[in-house]
């Protein structure tokens, strides 16, 4: 099996083409159909994603399972995983079934809908399997695509304007991502990231100049490199979102539909994470010793900005949505430390917040499905009725806390030793994360679960049925799974992480920005 | 035999929560109780058999990057030891009395199908699961997840009522409030681990030494690592055991069932705090400053929870306050450096104030759950069982016992608290001297004594108030909840004699208690019996010359440390004042509610801005209201309305106003369908391009 990787990506795209050409109808059972073609071509990419994972070798740090094709106008279709994708990668596949089972209440257009989840899924994974930067911007930028189409066509009330929202803000922050690429091409003249054997001639292992460069009397020091990392940073600080580029997240997730929440969550939002640890920190590691504390203070400001936002918040979403934001700026702070722990623990994050925000939303999507409306006060006393779901949101909403024993903790305290390591200040301030958490979450879970069941309109509610349950169960498996073992996630990517920190610190050691106003070139 | 006792709440907590279906509520009941006792059994053994050797034992891994390594595990040493026996004792007899307590609840109606029994059990073994897992921690970082794991059970039963506003409210402030501490302890967990690269107590222990030389770059400047690392984890200490500033979530979790109060937040997990303390003593020996700020914390602490204690009305919130003001005590003796007395009042404390809350309970029951003592009188008729167990377990906290006995016989004759209470009396004075700490803590036991007895006088003595109703059909407490009344009032009264050599009194009998480090000349002797081969034994503890070491016993001190030394020399007039406080306060008391009980009511107007201000707590409440919750809030609503709304959306929408009509106008396509066609015409492009040019193209 030479091209698992792209049969993985492919799947769900020849799937969403087998629907398109072959289902006929909107009657129930076509819409039976669909559902159940999405949901076999989403396991099925995820099983053969398992082979995957059993073929791995954890101590390689390089680029495996290999594929290297000739493609259009001498860029190269290259795909490969290494430890720091993998992670990206299983995230994905995995949720991927459940998104499609999130939405099996849908009505309306129910073939387009599951098309548009499988084609992202298919982007999605290119995004993080592709080895060539113009083959990944096309998966990056055609993801948004189908999300945009998702919260647009099947969204709420103001679907149009998150989407466009969504897509503006997105769409904007990735035009400089592609100004960066060309500007790659044209100084090295290769877009190939992985390079030959042992990475000679890739574009991971090419050093960028950091000659302090003048732009208009402006010294601007790192050069041409620190020009790259904000380029590509803006892109997925849109992406990620970071303060103050996250206001389209509380609208799109708002207005999407559940399945759109959880994709957006628990995927989309990881290829911002991704893209640090691809790209800006072994392209740029020179650049990010002087760029990168500027971003460690936009995260920092962003845990604090939006944990509080989040606390005042009166949509049950959107208190997911601005917590989201808070623990991706978390991410961001273990990634940018450049430790062993930070990052490993940035990765772990990174799949424990799939799991717990996919698993919130879906939450919300629970009684929102019973009730049609997302606002707290609409809800209190569910506990009453819905002692099983109220459980289930529990453990989650202590999960969003980070309670040691889930795979949030563990990947939250690892980012804060490697951040404690770097700069206290940073960590002490992203450590406030763990009392502002647990304010918002509380609270919220207090007003939506607890108190008398007074309100009329809930007093037939029902507990979760079996198809709930179903979704629910796995995702409490490995948040508690990883949480007591997460060993298995950072044996994994520990070698890899290892090489990369490895490889930052040592060029960082090497480069000294004050002794380097001379111009070089 | 360790994994046993750990492990048996567990299982209980699991069957108990997810199958008590299967086994009905009664099943789950007398299972999770009889796990329970088989622990405690277990404990009791494990806890006699010791020999003072450190032992640990790997389970597995967990947290493993870079040179960051933690194990799930057990360390199996004196302060294990202890604590195995305080938690699974009173929680095997918390156990039982909630089978009599939580047999009827007026909060939930069974007819319904609102079950709360199986829950309530399966919550209260999963509390003595993770307390366990965090008294047996090897490393700061198992520690922290039984320490967030109580913090989360605590959570759950504070709120276990969650029908009642008040409940849920004391919920969320005991979380957060113990997050403020959490924060500290994390810090300092990080602050450790950049110092030493460990965070096992194994590695840590013997480097203390070196961290007191050590500077660390903390936040604006450079500290010495010690006293900084002391002061982070203190922090954290200080929320769990609601220390002063981080107090104020303690009295309001009372709203949790009686017996949650008396298993949780009295004789456990509050005192985990003074466990953290106790067992990073090589680390505090080391650290003087840290040390200092435990002392003067824990000697305010316990004169200003006792002032607040004197006028309280609600029978569980005075008790909560004498809990907090007692917590205070272990604290000054742990920062003056007398471990030893500070776990040896754990322990003694564990019994009577479990005692106490219990009886509290039964009062409570026996009131139609009336919880205001000026309801109450004239009891001690009604449920004279309750009333000498509750007569007895005032005893004990109040330290009554005789005087100078100790001389005499070389161990005082008294209640538990008596020994224990003056251990930490006098080792606060052999340490520091009649300094600020002793006083507040002399002052405080007479503010004890005085509440304490007021209690009992208000409750059982005097003429039935209140509701008549209430009076006429109070009656004694059924079998399963006296029978734990006896026992702990067993360890109210005996535990403080039958210890206090260990503990406090014979510095022979607390080496080989504890293996306390034997310093320089008894190096030779002592020092001879630690060569062991047992397996599990930890390097440190193998050589005669590494004896010395930190870590090597359960609590290190310093070879300067000689508060203990000290304290058995102390003058009479030292260990005679806590029992003249005691007993001033007791007479005082006496005076009040029995021979004028009028005096109270007269006292309060007089004196009103005074009275207010201890009935108001001193006006923490308010005060954090004001200075942390109300500005976080308005804050939180001016970023979400000015920050994200008009700054950020305000501003992009202006650049953004000629795209504006051009999205309305899309929109309408929208609708129509049309976008999304073209938008779907081109990914599959894109797909069929890529598929294509990889079928041809070829692999090269």
């Amino acid at each position: 099996m030479d091209n698992l990787l792209s049969i993985i990506t492919f799947i769900p795209a020849v799937a969403a083409l087998v629907l398109a050409v072959f289902l006929r109808g909107n009657d129930a059972a076509a819409q039976r159909n669909a559902k159940y073609v999405a949901l076999l071509a989403t396991t099925a990419s995820f099983l053969i994603s398992l082979f995957v994972l059993a073929g791995f070798d954890p101590s390689n740090t390089g680029f495996q399972f290999l594929e290297n094709y000739r493609w259009i106008l001498g860029f190269h279709y290259k795909m490969g995983i290494d430890g720091i994708s993998i992670s990206f990668v299983m995230l994905t596949s995995f949720m991927m079934p459940f998104v499609i089972l999130a939405c099996w209440n849908v009505e309306y257009r129910v073939k387009e809908y599951m098309m548009a989840f499988l084609i992202l899924e298919t982007l999605m994974l290119g995004t993080f399997m592709s080895l060539d930067l113009v083959l990944f911007y096309l998966f990056f930028e055609g993801g948004l695509i189908p999300m945009f189409l998702i919260i647009g066509i099947w969204g709420g009330q103001d679907r149009v304007y998150a989407a466009f929202k969504f897509f503006l803000y997105t769409f904007a922050g990735s035009i400089f991502m592609l100004v960066a690429i060309i500007a790659i091409y044209h100084m090295t003249g290769t877009t190939d990231m992985a390079g030959g054997a042992n990475g000679a001639g890739g574009l991971l292992t090419h050093r960028f100049p950091y000659q302090t460069i003048h732009i208009w009397g402006i010294p601007i020091k790192g050069g041409v490199q620190t020009l790259l990392w904000i380029s590509f940073f803006i892109s997925f600080a849109v992406k990620m979102p970071l303060w103050p580029l996250h206001t389209w997240l509380p609208a799109a997730h708002v207005e999407a539909p559940t399945a759109g929440s959880i994709v957006l969550a628990a995927i989309l939002l990881k290829i911002a994470d991704y893209g640090f640890l691809r790209f800006t920190l072994p392209m740029f590691p020179e650049a990010t010793t002087i760029v990168g504390p500027i971003a460690m203070a936009l995260a920092v400001i962003a845990i604090i900005y939006t944990s509080l936002v989040a606390l005042v918040q009166e949509d049950v979403k959107k208190v997911i949505a601005y917590s989201s934001v808070a623990h991706m700026a978390v991410v961001l702070v273990g990634i940018f430390s450049a430790t062993q722990q930070g990052i490993q623990g940035g990765i772990l994050m990174v799949v424990a917040h799939g799991f717990s925000s996919g698993a919130l939303f879906l939450c919300v999507g629970v009684i929102y499905d019973r009730m049609h409306t997302r606002q707290i006060d609409a809800f209190g006393g569910l506990v009453n009725r819905m002692p099983r779901y109220a459980l289930v949101f529990m453990f989650f909403v202590m999960a969003n806390v980070g309670l040691p024993g889930t795979a949030n903790f563990a990947g939250e305290f690892l980012i804060l030793v490697g951040a404690f390591q770097v700069n206290t200040w940073v960590a002490m301030f992203a450590t406030t994360s763990v009392v502002l958490a647990a304010a918002y979450s509380l609270w919220l879970y207090r007003r939506v679960v607890f108190g008398q069941l007074i309100k009329e309109s809930l007093k037939t509610i029902t507990d979760m049925n079996a198809r709930e349950k179903l979704i629910f169960a796995p995702l409490v498996a490995l948040t508690l799974l990883f949480g007591f073992y997460p060993s298995l996630v950072t044996d994994l990517v520990g070698p890899s992480v290892a090489d990369l920190v490895n490889d930052v610190t040592a060029a960082q050691a090497a480069f000294d920005p004050g002794a380097l106003i001379a111009p070089a070139q | 035999m360790v994994e046993f006792i750990l492990f048996a709440p567990l299982v209980g907590a699991i069957v108990a929560g997810f199958g008590w279906r299967f086994i009905t509520e009664t099943g789950a009941e007398w299972l999770t109780t009889a796990l329970l006792f088989a622990a405690a059994i277990a404990a009791w053994f494990v806890f006699f058999s010791f020999d003072g050797n450190t032992q640990v034992v790997t389970i597995f891994r967990w947290i493993d990057s870079g040179s960051l390594q933690a194990n799930w595990g057990v360390r199996l040493d004196r302060l294990t030891t202890i604590m195995l026996i305080v938690v699974t004792t009173v929680s095997a007899l918390v156990h039982l009395y909630s089978i009599g307590y939580m047999a009827h609840d007026e909060n939930f109606d069974e007819s319904k199908g609102e079950n709360y029994r199986a829950r309530f059990f399966a919550y209260i073994s999963l509390f003595t699961f993770t307390m366990l897992a965090l008294v047996t921690a090897n490393n700061l970082l198992q520690l922290f997840f039984g320490w967030e794991g109580v913090g989360l059970v605590s959570y759950l039963l504070v709120g276990f009522y969650y029908k009642k506003p008040s409940a849920n409210a004391a919920a969320i402030k005991a979380f957060i409030v113990n997050r403020v501490g959490d924060f500290g302890f994390l810090l300092g967990i990080f602050a450790i681990f950049v110092a030493t690269d460990s965070i096992n107590f194994d590695i840590i222990f013997p480097k203390s030494a070196e961290l007191a030389q050590m500077h660390i770059g903390f936040l604006w400047t450079t500290w010495n690592a010690a006293d900084v690392i002391g002061v982070l984890l203190f922090i954290g200490a200080a929320g769990k055991s609601a220390q002063l500033f981080l107090h104020t979530w303690l009295p309001d979790a009372m709203e949790g069932p009686t017996p949650v109060s008396a298993l949780i937040h009295a004789a456990t997990m509050v005192t985990a705090g003074v466990f953290l303390v106790c067992r990073m003593s090589p680390l505090y020996e080391y650290a003087p400053g840290a040390a200092a700020l435990v002392l003067v914390i824990g000697a305010t602490t316990a004169f200003f929870a006792a002032t607040v204690g004197l006028v309280q009305t609600d029978i569980k919130r005075v008790i909560a306050y004498s809990t907090c003001s007692q917590l205070g005590y272990m604290f000054a003796a742990a920062g003056a450096g007398v471990y030893s007395a500070a776990m040896f009042h754990l322990m003694t404390h564990a019994f009577f104030k479990a005692l106490l809350f219990l009886c509290a309970g039964s009062v409570i029951t026996a009131m139609h759950h009336e919880q205001d003592m000026r309801s109450y009188g004239g009891l001690r008729k009604k449920i004279p069982f309750t009333f000498w167990m509750m007569v007895i377990g005032t005893l004990a906290i109040t330290g009554t016992g005789i005087p100078f006995t100790g001389d005499l016989f070389g161990i005082p004759i008294g209640f538990a608290g008596y020994d224990s209470k003056d251990a930490i009396i006098e080792g606060v004075w052999g340490a520091n001297g009649a300094g600020y700490a002793f006083w507040m803590l002399v002052i405080a036991a007479a503010f004890t004594s005085f509440y304490s007895w007021r209690l009992i006088f208000m409750t059982f003595f005097g003429a039935p108030k209140g509701d008549k109703h209430a009076h006429e059909h109070a009656h004694e407490s059924p079998m399963v909840m006296l029978i734990p009344l006896g026992v702990l009032a067993l360890g109210a009264t005996f535990a403080g004699m039958i210890w206090y050599n260990s503990f406090f009194g014979n510095e022979k009998s607390m080496e080989s208690f504890f293996h306390l480090p034997t310093h320089a000349e008894q190096v030779a002797d002592g020092g001879a019996q630690n060569i062991l081969s047992q397996e599990h034994q930890i390097p440190n503890a193998l050589g005669a010359a590494e004896a010395t070491k930190p870590g090597a016993g359960a609590i290190y001190l310093r070879e300067d440390n000689q508060a203990i030394e000290h304290a058995h020399h102390a003058p009479a007039w030292v260990k005679i004042s806590p029992f003249i406080a005691m007993a001033l306060g007791f007479l005082l008391a006496w005076v009040m509610y029995i021979r004028s009980p009028s005096m109270p009511g007269k006292l309060a107007e007089s004196q009103r801005p005074l009275y207010l201000f201890l009935l108001n707590k001193w006006y923490f409440d308010e005060l954090y209201d004001a200075i942390f919750v109300r500005p976080m809030l308005a804050v939180g609503r001016f970023f979400w309305r000015w920050g994200d709304g008009v700054v950020i959306d305000g501003s992009i929408n202006a650049l953004a106003t000629r795209i504006i009509p051009a999205m309305t106008r899309a929109a309408g396509r929208l609708q129509s369908g049309f976008v999304y066609t073209y938008a779907f015409t081109m990914v599959i492009g894109i797909t069929l391009l890529v598929t294509w040019m990889t079928l041809t193209g070829g692999a090269q």
